[in-house]
């Protein structure tokens, strides 16, 4: 594959950088979130914090200053994922291997040989992501029914252990990654931790609603919403998500994280359990940008079991802190604003833009005039290879068989009606559909033809001075289950990929970031797409953003009910933007 | 190119035996080993006995049969197209499986460069086009040993195209006339083979095999331009002389490493060219012929009968000797090709376009490849005529034997007699034996320098011609002994005695007055009657030719 990464420079010219990162705080002067939840076995020291609330790179620090231990780590987010099981956001719960893997954390750190930021962090990876010996799902019963277990490790998951990250577990998502908001998989819906942070219970009861608090939870968005909930319940650091039309970054906004999809071919895709092989990204879920760099720091990079990942090495980065964005020069895309868009997430993006303006960047309108046909585009181009990717599960080899043998071809069809639910078989019938021999011209590669505008849309932009695009992620704020269910996946889908999934049509890398809660006291992200292969620079201006706006943290007192007391007494942050 | 015609004499006649450019003519020199061309109309045609109620008028029964083949060769390469499996032929069953080859969720495919440098070479060798670029599709169908449920190949734009296939014949008087015949190579793609299926009918299960899934094939498409089984043979056994002087494929036919699928058609000549079949699986040179004279035979004798042709896939039954629809395929097949997304555009380079500073490891130079092309048969033929004086025809049979031309050399490398008769010795004495006893030239009791070492014997003439064939069996049986041993213990030298001859001789005309007599009468045959007779006591171990020389002299005094 092919590249230019000269592209980038012309960013690196004028971004005033320094060294290192001001992010890094030490680990007594940080607020904490929660209180232990059980003693720590090391008696006082824990007793009334622990790391949970912090972002990754903080408790890295904690970890190498002894503050903590990688087992007292795993032990609380173990016990934080029994608490919050409710939430669905864990298919997996691999409890042994992550306390397994503490321990030889634990072994290193006290040898002084920690093999790097990630060490004996606790992490969690999207169930479609092939883990060796860890049951993987797919939430489909095609795979769960005969309990496929990968005999190997996806290249992405492989790279996290061997910087010696804690896999928590496998996290819920769309029956094989079809959906936009994690309900359609056989697991059942994941619940939005915000459906239970005390910034959005106190807005509800302001509006002194009638109807049965539990019933009304919100979706996280998807289809990585397990990892997203998983992240944003505190149950781990970072997840693994994957994004083929906006899955990662779509419940990254619903839940208040940074929800990054690196450039196409950065990261490797081997062991990543195909949707559209040439729009999937593995993609990174975090508490904030930084945490999202230091994980892409150790995912990118060429794997030689993905031919489509890039040749040229990637070195480890830290990533800049910019201070001066006077020379930036900020897109927003003319026919991003849709009539569809919330009136709240409209006035958020455009106060994002004005905080960039009034820092001296120069912000300009933009046209993608292609956007339109996006949708429809994409709907071709991925049921077609989800109908030939999703040609494998035969029952044959692994997963699902059903009973029937009464010819191949019979136990086939049996197999695939049982293994499969609606919304997979609806795909895979249309992709066949587009695929025959006399529809091939007309929808195939009509399709193709129009990826290749939209791709180019893209380049024309940022070919023009355009160093980032400043887009909304999502059309609202969460939306509760019984909302969100009124509408047919494939309705939804299409909606909710609207601003998220030409980014993947052109490979270009994306990152969303809680800008701000809604009126309903729930976040809500703004995307910013970059330049191919230049994803530390769209990195760093997120960054500087994010710093900007200090969206608030989630506020999850009633849900841990003996942790009430260190919530109460915490400083709320409020939504301000700096202006 | 146009398609030779197949003229139907008059009814009940085989039409094989009226095809009039050149299949009958040189049935017998098919350089193919495929001399059962008699046979295969005999057994085919006996069992469709033509149904004919008139004779028709002239010109009504002119038909044309158009042949394409589709060639799958497999890429003698250590590891599969996309996978790092290994490639052995009878290996235990699933035992030469990856992660990928069972198309585990998430697996991609990485092509292996051996396989690009194969298809390149054949490419060359074939007189393609090499496309610089070239890309991957997959085809969907469902089987059981297609785990993926779609292949990899290369349908739109295959690594090379546009190419020809030179195969000849030999004919004439003599049949020292070479006539050349070209078949086109329509392209060269390279895709994965799929596993096997093993069905046992008797507890009604298939047993799948997935050693053999995702290994490299060469499908090389020839044009319909052959018109009878034996042309398609002829062209098959070409190709698969030139894939083993590569070394791009063992081709190895038995082995399933080179397959081959048959496009038939007839039609009246002058008009559109008719519905066709496509017979699928032939898996050696002499099916193949047999199988497409079959077909072309039965589709010109539903046509006589008012029937039509469907356009189906068929098998070939080779006990029965004739083609069978394939159950499994009721409708046309639609193999929804799509692009494969997780291959980039395979790029190729030559001398010209390669980027400065390119690893080496990572591109390739057609260029390169070009300058590592090895002697093509044709060209190794054409010299064997030149430098030893060969007849056309034994150049071919050197070639299309495994192993004897090197045998061949061998023996030259290590004689000083003459190349016609290291030819005869090799083509008539040795093949003789190996075919008599059904063993391949590598499996020869006999090596090539014991029979250059017997060779240079009679060419000192220190054995007769005779006795050499005598040390040649001793030789075959094999005990170790060299042929100066066995000529020795053997007492098989040639009596180099004058005086002791001239006393044989003058023995035998004693003992045999009556035969001097009819020579002195002027009877030409006695002598030779003499020349037995002395021959005999000598034990075959005298030279004729002195033999002779002795008794005319003694006669004539």
């Amino acid at each position: 594959m092919q590249f230019d990464q000269s592209k980038c420079s012309v960013l690196k010219g004028f971004v005033t950088i320094k060294d290192g990162c001001a992010h890094v705080v030490p680990a007594a002067a940080v607020d904490l979130y929660f209180c232990s939840v059980s003693p720590g076995p090391c008696g006082g020291r824990l007793s009334t914090r622990t790391m949970l609330g912090r972002t990754l790179r903080e408790v890295s620090a904690a970890l190498k200053q002894g503050h903590i231990t990688p087992t007292e780590l795993c032990q609380k987010c173990l016990s934080i994922i029994k608490k919050t099981k409710f939430l669905n956001a864990y298919i997996t719960v691999s409890e042994e291997v992550a306390l397994k893997q503490a321990e030889e954390s634990e072994k290193r750190y006290k040898k002084g040989h920690s093999l790097g930021d990630l060490d004996g962090i606790p992490i969690a990876v999207k169930d479609n992501f092939s883990t060796s010996g860890i049951e993987t799902t797919c939430a489909s019963n095609m795979l769960r029914g005969k309990g496929y277990v990968p005999p190997y490790n996806a290249t992405v998951v492989q790279k996290l252990l061997d910087q010696g990250a804690l896999l928590m577990g496998k996290t819920n998502l769309d029956e094989f990654a079809m959906g936009s908001g994690s309900t359609d998989g056989v697991f059942g819906p994941v619940k939005n931790p915000w459906s239970y942070s005390k910034q959005y219970r106190e807005k509800r009861k302001q509006k002194s609603h009638c109807e049965n608090e539990d019933s009304n939870w919100l979706i996280t968005g998807g289809s990585s919403g397990g990892s997203a909930a998983a992240v944003s319940a505190f149950t781990c650091f970072a997840a693994l998500g994957s994004d083929t039309g906006g899955s990662t970054r779509n419940p990254a906004a619903h839940c208040g994280l940074v929800g990054l999809k690196p450039s196409y071919g950065l990261v490797s895709r081997h062991g990543l359990i195909p949707l559209v092989n040439s729009m999937d990204v593995p993609g990174i879920l975090t508490r904030c940008v930084d945490d999202a760099a230091i994980v892409l720091g150790v995912l990118a990079g060429h794997d030689p079991k993905d031919s489509t990942t890039i040749q040229d090495p990637v070195k480890p980065f830290v990533l800049p802190s910019l201070t001066d964005v006077s020379k930036l020069c900020i897109g927003i895309p003319k026919e991003y604003l849709t009539p569809e868009l919330s009136s709240e997430v409209r006035s958020l993006w455009s106060k994002a833009a004005n905080l960039f303006e009034s820092e001296g960047a120069k912000v300009i309108e933009v046209s993608l005039p292609h956007t339109s046909y996006s949708i429809v585009c994409y709907h071709v181009l991925c049921t077609s290879e989800v109908a030939s990717n999703m040609a494998r599960f035969d029952g044959l080899e692994y997963g699902h068989r059903c009973d029937i043998d009464v010819s191949t071809e019979a136990m086939y069809a049996a197999t695939r009606r049982e293994g499969f639910n609606d919304v997979v078989r609806g795909r895979i019938l249309s992709g066949n559909f587009f695929l025959l021999k006399e529809n091939y011209e007309n929808y195939f590669v009509k399709a193709q033809k129009v990826r290749r505008l939209i791709a180019n849309d893209f380049v024309t932009v940022f070919n023009s001075g355009v160093d980032v695009l400043l887009t909304p992620t999502t059309l609202s704020e969460a939306v509760p289950y019984t909302e969100f269910i009124k509408e047919d996946n494939r309705t939804r889908s299409a909606q909710d990929d609207i601003f998220t999934q030409a980014a993947n049509m052109a490979g270009l890398p994306a990152v969303s970031v809680p800008m701000a809660l809604s009126n309903q006291g729930l976040p809500i992200g703004l995307q910013f797409i970059g330049r191919a292969f230049c994803d530390q620079e769209l990195l760093t201006i997120a960054r500087w953003f994010e710093k900007q706006v200090q969206f608030p943290v989630i506020q999850l007192q009633e849900l841990m009910d003996d942790c009430s007391s260190v919530f109460e007494n915490e400083k709320l942050a409020s939504v301000s933007l700096k202006q | 190119m146009a398609a030779p015609m197949l003229r139907l004499c008059c009814p009940g006649r085989r039409w094989a035996l009226a095809c009039i450019d050149g299949c009958s003519r040189h049935r017998r020199g098919a350089p193919n080993g495929c001399t059962s061309s008699r046979k295969r109309g005999q057994s085919s045609v006996a069992q469709q006995p033509f149904i004919t109620a008139q004779k028709p008028r002239k010109g009504e029964h002119e038909w044309a049969a158009v042949v394409g083949l589709e060639i799958h060769a497999q890429i003698s390469s250590k590891s599969k197209l996309f996978s790092g499996s290994q490639v052995h032929f009878a290996a235990p069953p699933n035992s030469l499986v990856s992660f990928f080859d069972a198309s585990l969720p998430g697996t991609l495919p990485v092509l292996n460069r051996r396989c690009v440098e194969a298809a390149v070479m054949t490419g060359l060798a074939l007189n393609c086009r090499i496309n610089k670029k070239s890309l991957f599709d997959r085809k969907h169908y469902f089987y059981a040993d297609l785990p993926a449920g779609y292949q990899i190949t290369q349908q739109r734009l295959p690594i090379a195209v546009n190419g020809s296939l030179v195969y000849s014949f030999c004919a004439g008087k003599n049949r020292s006339q070479v006539i050349n015949k070209t078949a086109r190579v329509k392209q060269i793609q390279l895709e994965q083979d799929s596993g096997k299926s093993l069905h046992d009918d008797l507890r009604s299960q298939t047993l799948i095999d997935l050693n053999r899934a995702g290994v490299g094939l060469l499908e090389v498409v020839l044009e319909p331009d052959m018109s009878c089984g034996e042309e398609a043979a002829t062209a098959v056994r070409e190709l698969q002389l030139i894939l083993q002087a590569l070394g791009t494929s063992q081709a190895n036919m038995a082995e399933g490493q080179l397959r081959v699928d048959a496009n038939i058609s007839v039609h009246h000549p002058g008009e559109p060219l008719g519905v066709r079949t496509e017979v699928k699986n032939l898996n050696s040179a002499r099916f193949l012929a047999k199988a497409i004279d079959y077909e072309i035979q039965r589709q010109i004798n539903e046509l006589e009968n008012g029937g039509e042709i469907l356009n189906e896939t068929r098998s070939f039954d080779s006990k029965l000797g004739c083609t069978i629809p394939m159950r499994d395929k009721e409708g046309k097949q639609d193999y929804r090709f799509m692009p494969e997304p997780n291959l980039p555009p395979l790029l190729l380079y030559d001398t010209e376009s390669l980027p400065a500073g390119a690893d080496p490891q990572q591109v390739i130079d057609i260029d390169r490849i070009r300058e590592q092309l090895p002697e093509l048969p044709s060209v190794t033929r054409e010299k064997l005529v030149q430098q030893y004086g060969m007849l056309p025809e034994h150049s071919f049979t050197l070639l299309n034997e495994v192993g004897l031309l090197e045998f061949f050399q061998n023996v030259m490398k290590e004689t000083r007699a003459e190349p016609k008769k290291v030819t005869s010795w090799v083509l008539n004495t040795l093949l003789g034996f190996l075919k008599q006893q059904n063993l391949a030239v590598s499996e020869s009791p006999v090596t090539p320098s014991a029979l250059a070492e017997l060779l240079n014997l009679l060419d000192r003439k220190a054995i007769s011609s005779s006795a050499a064939k005598q040390v040649f069996e001793e030789l075959w049986r094999n005990e170790g002994k060299t042929p100066a041993q066995i000529v020795s213990e053997k007492k098989l030298e040639l009596m180099q005695d004058q005086e002791a001859l001239e006393q044989l001789c003058h023995a035998v005309m004693e003992g045999h007055p009556q035969v001097v007599m009819d020579v002195k009468k002027g009877n030409p045959r006695a002598i030779n009657k003499l020349i037995g007779l002395v021959r005999k006591v000598t034990l075959s171990r005298a030279d004729p030719t002195v033999i002779k020389e002795i008794l005319e002299k003694k006669l004539a005094s």
